[in-house]
């Protein structure tokens, strides 16, 4: 049972192949044993999930049959749980017990989800790997001396090797897509505004969008179904009706548009990857669509204006850590002054002060045109440079990253992280909706295929994941020593 | 653009962060580096266009000004370090 998908584990529920209960257990159980050398939860809900469990199963022995009532989920440890631990990766937050829950959080708990915990993730939410959590580098099912990709690593390593049937991920510059690259599963990062981010710890507020990582299309359409819509709390949330994503999954690509970004083929991409996306390509061809390669001239300096804006948004967030109304304070502060600095020296690690200091200089008086404006004029191209190609294409397809996970430890130096998120990073910052699902394989580790839309084109990239999990089975292979039910 | 120690400093204490001596350097080199990849945007005029604040234009929503959310003191104080008589308490800030 723990390796179905959402929809499946919906119909086995429905038909009373299993409890919740059961199931839920499951679930748990194997989190006790798979979680040690993973590390992908940070908290595990074992009471209060059977509790839940034990309520959806209430709720169907009365009739009710919404299609997530039951189903164990995972949150990202970014998201605010009443009564539960959210930490954000880091020591600044490792004891911080939010007194409400998230929109995306009540909005799952209103559909009968069930919580088995909150997941890893780099701190902040600023990585690519997930090696730099206070809590430990979360480690891929697929081989693990290797990453996940981050910073939704812990979500994503959760849904591909059966610790949870769904999860939720958080995506500024790649943080939902990349990571599901990586560990072989589906991730989808809707349209900035689609999502409510209240209760969404900030980092770079004008980027930040959450999504589901799961194991199809079809599950991605299901969970983003219940975590769209306006939020009035959320001030940036977009007032637009939800359409039900599970609708238009199965029409037909006969003459769909595809357009192939040059850029995205061009120098850094390995050739394992290439293969496997040009080969995905050619299984779109059988399908009726047609493929054109595009121009998106401005796409190499996304990361550029991305390392401006980020910081510069992250610092202004998080100002708010000062050791004052919650999580760490330093020992023994001589001031208030000593108190601030030492506070967040300690409670922050290395990357999160990094970025701080970036965007503290970019916004510093004397250097705001050069920086932040300029990077602002930057996004406009990009954003222009996709209103374009969306002219002439219905879909922008491409790898997800460069190349398969990498191992743990081997990318040291910042700026080659950055450029992790090379394909994806022009995504947010156009804030248009992007998934990754499984293409292929590149010497035994999953590659990730990028498919992008235009605004609030969410069904229509859906349905063309869907249509291409119709044809393959990539998203079915699992990591072979986590995979099998015990 | 390369930074010096003395603004690796500033910086540090715009953004109240402690760094200390032996991690200035390290600090130095790697914003350095950063600063570097953002410079790449400079290569591009973009004189005429106009900055994008919001990926999609889109103006702060306004509402009505009505009571929406009561403060619940105690469940938000039983937070922090250390609270006492609904105050936040710091270090002694005048002597």
């Amino acid at each position: 049972m723990i390796e179905k998908t959402v929809a499946e584990i919906a119909v086995a529920l429905n038909a009373g192949d299993i409890s919740s209960v059961e199931l839920t257990q499951t679930y748990l159980d194997r989190i006790t044993q798979f979680n040690g050398e993973l590390n992908a939860y940070i908290t595990v809900c074992a009471d209060s999930a059977l509790r839940q469990a034990k309520t959806a199963d209430e709720k169907r022995a009365k009739g009710s049959n919404s299609p997530l009532l039951g189903v164990p989920l995972a949150h990202k440890d970014i998201f605010c749980t009443n009564g539960v631990t959210t930490t954000c990766g880091s020591r600044m937050l490792h004891n911080f017990v939010a007194p409400y829950d998230a929109t995306v959080v009540e909005k799952f708990n209103d559909a009968g989800a069930v919580m088995l915990g909150k997941t890893n993730m780099d701190e902040f939410a600023m990585g690519s790997s997930n090696e730099t959590s206070f809590f430990g580098p979360v480690k891929n099912p697929w081989d693990t001396k290797r990453v996940p990709g981050g910073s939704s690593g812990g979500s994503a390593v959760a849904v591909a090797a059966d610790l949870c049937a769904m999860a939720t991920g958080t995506d500024t510059g790649g943080s939902i897509r990349q990571p599901a690259a990586f560990c072989g599963i589906t991730g989808f990062k809707p349209s900035y505004g689609r999502v409510s981010r209240w209760g969404m710890i900030a980092f770079a507020s004008s980027l930040d969008q959450a999504g589901p990582l799961c194991k199809t299309a079809e599950d991605a359409a299901l969970m983003t179904n219940v975590m769209a819509g306006l939020d009035k709390k959320d001030s940036t949330s977009i007032d637009k009706p939800v359409e039900d994503y599970t609708a238009s999954l199965s029409n037909s690509l006969n003459g769909l548009k595809i357009g192939v970004p040059k850029q995205h083929f061009a120098e850094g991409l390995t050739a394992g990857v290439e293969q496997t996306i040009r080969e995905a390509l050619k299984e779109y061809e059988n399908l009726g669509a047609t493929i054109t390669e595009i121009d998106l001239p401005n796409n190499h300096l996304s990361v550029s204006a991305y390392y401006v804006i980020a910081p510069a948004e992250a610092s202004a967030n998080l100002s708010r850590y000062d050791g004052v109304r919650y999580g760490y304070r330093c020992e023994d502060p001589a001031d208030l002054e000593d108190m601030y600095k030492r506070t967040r020296s300690e409670g922050f690690g290395e990357e999160v002060k990094r970025r701080i200091m970036v965007g503290t200089y970019a916004l510093s008086a004397g250097f705001y045109d050069a920086y932040y404006r300029k990077a602002q004029k930057i996004r406009r191209l990009i954003k222009n440079d996709f209103i374009d190609a969306f002219d002439e294409v219905d879909v922008i397809i491409g790898p997800t990253s460069p190349h398969t996970a990498f191992e743990i430890g081997t990318k040291t130096d910042p700026v080659t992280m950055y450029l992790e998120d090379i394909y994806t990073i022009a995504v947010n910052l156009a804030g248009l909706p992007g998934i990754s699902i499984p293409a292929g394989m590149a010497d035994g580790l999953p590659v990730g295929m990028h498919i992008v839309g235009s605004d609030f084109a969410e069904a229509k990239v859906l349905n063309v994941a869907h249509q291409f999990q119709q044809q393959t089975d990539w998203h079915q292979h699992k990591p072979t020593a986590f995979g099998k039910e015990n | 653009m390369a930074l010096d120690k003395s603004e690796v400093e500033k910086i540090a204490h715009l953004a109240r962060l402690h760094i200390s001596r032996t991690e200035a350097e390290g600090v130095m080199s790697r914003i350095t580096d950063i600063l570097a990849l953002i410079d790449q945007m400079q290569t591009v005029n973009t004189d005429d266009i106009e900055p994008l604040a919001h990926p999609l234009d889109a103006l702060q929503r306004l509402r009505a000004d009505e009571v929406t959310e009561v403060i619940h003191y105690d469940d938000l104080q039983s937070l922090a370090p250390e609270a006492r008589d609904g105050l936040y308490l710091v270090p002694k800030v005048i002597e």
